[in-house]
């Protein structure tokens, strides 16, 4: 009865991410178009937030200048601490938490948001020594925070998001909103 | 004989007069020669008596003193025989008995047969009817049906917490008489009622098993409880007298423990005592209730090395949501056959660290061990034990245990020390997302003592802190599959995250094999091939 007892080398592997993590999204974020964000979850509930392949600033080729997890002059993301086990101290996030700015070398500029209530448990300096991590990998090693929702929320916070369908169908009405008419 | 002096005799008949039982006047006369506790209490009863009944012939200030009732009391004393003491002449007459004593003692016998029968007000028959040996097959009798395995035996006693109350209350009533006579109360030396019930019976119930020994520190204990719900609104009045020593606790039935009734009464003054609670204590109509006895056998503990070849069973049960997720576990399996053999309540099963549910674990096996909780048996042979082995085995194809042994409580904490320092051996299946030759992976079987710093894994960082640990990969060797896969053989310092060494975790562990490799990296499998811990002793098969 082993179930994973077979193997198939010639099939490619399924990810980690596929494996381990269910993936949700927000489109538009704060009505800001094509601002998507992709929220990884964890059977544990733990959430990885990330951009979503959408996002603009993946897009055209976009450089990045600066990240920026100070979010206003008294609230650093950098300065989140979480001790134990119980995760002591973390910040306590809300959907709308504003967790990093990200400027491009186009001056544009773009806020990441939270996307979901729970408290922020690390966040990514790496891509703070090597912002092409985010452009190279954004759904994995590019990723933005990590953040626990509470045990009793974990089923329901993810309720506002976009499943993977739902989001998929809005992004291919957009395609044909974007194409110029024939 | 009883040993006791003159100065007792106001204590002796102070207590006989509040309803206290022939043994617990000798405890409270700090008698403590254990023999005197063993006799009959009617004939300590009788001798009591006599004792007191020489009163008269002794001081007339003490004879002064006494009131009309004990008066009368000593005067009915003289009906039992005396024993010991050189008889006086009255006494001696006594037991002849003359038609005008006749009419003098009638009443007086039924007045003797009418305390034997009463219940003690301060061990609420305990040393009393639920004292002797009828008691002691009774008990034997409880212990005998668990079929225990056992060479001696100690006795615990649990008593109701209202029966410190009554102790206190018999206490201050003899405090007033000493004090009229300015004398000290001699309290340390008291004997408690459990030592006087474990000093009559614990002789007894061993004889009935069969003639075990008594020891103080034996592996078995067999614990009689009493409870007395008729009283137990004794201890009501300490609540409001002192109410912080009284916090309800949420796993305790009633607040009224021993210790907190104990703390209470050291607090409380006599006035505000007498003022709440008789002194004496008030009769009972009934004795305890019937004894509950418990056995407990001392927890033993076994160990040996387990082999996991399944990738769907979790070493210990897997619940989600309160849902079973996996139907057995590496501990079930192993504890089954343990349990029936050593015929224990239970079991705590720890290892040298563990494995996912995905992962086997080969070669020698994992140290384990398992402590029995109330083995109604606890010595197995070495062939026995060896049965038990092939019996586990025999069980299931999922597992396999080796070295299977009894160890000492102190030996089992050799496996958990060092852990950290010792080393583990790894097979991984790799799959990689460029294409590769062998010639690609060569380098890596070149890698040395590679110094990994690894972040908690999201997988457990929801129940474990975060932290960046550094763990060392001493060696890898590799064996190429085909162009996509490869197997990896690590040698790593215990508590290094090889699933996230290979994935990298989002990049948390770094460096990881994707790193060194330049392209996305994935784990498909993962054994363990040994786990470097020197015990258990290994037994040659
Ligand atoms: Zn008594």
């Amino acid at each position: 009865m082993d179930c994973l007892e077979q193997k198939d080398t010639e099939a490619t592997a399924p990810s980690v991410i596929e494996r381990y993590y269910t993936r949700w999204f927000r489109a538009d974020m704060k009505g800001k178009p094509c601002e998507d964000h992709c929220i990884l979850q964890h059977s544990n509930r733990l959430c990885v937030v990330t951009l979503a392949e959408t996002h603009p600033i993946l897009q055209n080729g976009r450089a990045i200048k600066s990240i920026n997890y100070k979010i206003s002059n008294c609230c650093s993301r950098l300065n989140n601490k979480v001790s134990g086990k119980s995760k002591r101290g973390g910040q306590f996030l809300t959907d709308f938490a504003p967790l990093c700015r990200i400027t491009c070398t186009d001056e544009t500029e773009y806020t990441i948001y939270s996307c979901i209530r729970g408290r922020l448990l690390e966040v990514n300096e790496s891509i703070l020594e090597t912002p092409t991590l985010l452009l190279e990998k954004p759904s994995t090693e590019g990723y933005i925070a990590v953040i626990l929702p509470k045990f009793e929320e974990s089923k329901t916070i993810t309720e506002n998001l976009l499943s993977r369908e739902e989001f998929e169908s809005i992004v291919s009405k957009r395609a044909v909103a974007q194409s110029p008419p024939s | 004989m009883l040993p006791l002096k003159e100065k007792d005799k106001p204590i002796v008949r102070k207590l006989l007069s509040s309803g206290c039982c022939a043994r617990c006047v000798l405890r409270f006369c700090c008698v403590s020669v254990q023999a005197a506790y063993r006799k009959p209490p009617q004939d300590t009863l009788k001798e009591l008596q006599a004792f007191i009944s020489n009163t008269e012939n002794s001081t007339s200030q003490e004879s002064a003193a006494d009131s009309t009732e004990e008066n009368s009391k000593s005067h009915d004393a003289a009906v039992s025989e005396p024993l010991g003491e050189p008889p006086n002449k009255r006494v001696k007459l006594e037991p002849v008995g003359t038609e005008e004593e006749e009419e003098a003692a009638a009443p007086a016998v039924a007045k003797l047969k009418e305390e034997e029968s009463s219940v003690c007000v301060a061990c609420l028959g305990i040393l009393q009817e639920l004292c002797g040996s009828t008691q002691a097959v009774k008990i034997a009798e409880r212990v005998k049906t668990e079929k225990y395995e056992f060479d001696t035996v100690v006795l615990s006693v649990s008593l109701p917490a209202q029966l410190c109350v009554r102790e206190h209350s018999c206490w201050l009533h003899v405090k007033k008489e000493l004090r009229e006579k300015s004398m000290a109360v001699d309290k340390d030396n008291a004997v408690q009622v459990k030592e006087a019930f474990k000093w009559i019976m614990q002789g007894l119930v061993a004889k009935e098993l069969g003639g075990v020994v008594v020891v103080a520190r034996s592996l078995f204990e067999v614990s009689v409880e009493f409870t007395h719900p008729e009283t137990d609104a004794d201890c009501h009045f300490l609540a409001s007298t002192c109410a912080d020593c009284f916090k309800s606790t949420k796993n305790k039935q009633s607040v009224f423990t021993r210790m907190a009734v104990v703390k209470a009464l050291e607090k409380i003054s006599d006035a505000v005592f007498l003022k709440h609670y008789a002194c004496p204590p008030a009769q009972p109509t009934s004795s305890c209730s019937p004894q509950y006895v418990q056995c407990l056998h001392v927890s033993i503990f076994i160990a040996g090395r387990y082999n996991k070849f399944s990738r769907c069973l979790p070493q210990t049960p897997w619940v989600i949501d309160g849902e079973r997720r996996m139907e057995s576990s590496v501990e079930e399996l192993i504890a089954a056959p343990v349990l029936s053999s050593f015929r224990a309540d239970g079991f705590n099963f720890s290892s040298s660290g563990r494995e996912d549910v995905d992962v086997r674990t080969l070669g020698n096996g994992r140290p384990f061990a398992m402590e029995l909780l109330n083995p109604h048996r606890s010595r197995l042979s070495k062939v026995e034990m060896k049965q038990l082995q092939e019996t586990i085995n025999e069980s299931s194809d999922k597992i396999r245990v080796r070295d299977l042994q009894i160890v000492s409580r102190e030996a089992m904490s050799r496996m958990k020390e060092g852990e950290e320092d010792k080393t583990k051996s790894y097979t991984a299946l790799v799959w990689t997302r460029k294409p590769i030759q062998s010639d690609d992976i060569a380098f890596i079987d070149d890698i040395k003592d590679l110094t990994l710093d690894q972040k908690t894994p999201l997988r457990v960082l929801h129940r474990r802190a975060l932290a960046v640990r550094q763990r060392v990969v001493h060696r890898m060797n590799t064996r190429f599959l085909d162009s996509h896969h490869f197997y990896l053989e690590l040698k790593t310092q215990a508590g290094t995250y090889i699933k996230e060494f290979v994935h990298g975790d989002f990049g948390r562990t770094k460096p990881n094999l994707s790193v060194l490799l330049k392209t996305d990296t994935d784990i498909l499998e993962l054994d363990v091939e040994s786990v470097d811990v020197d015990w258990p002793p290994s037994i040659p098969e």
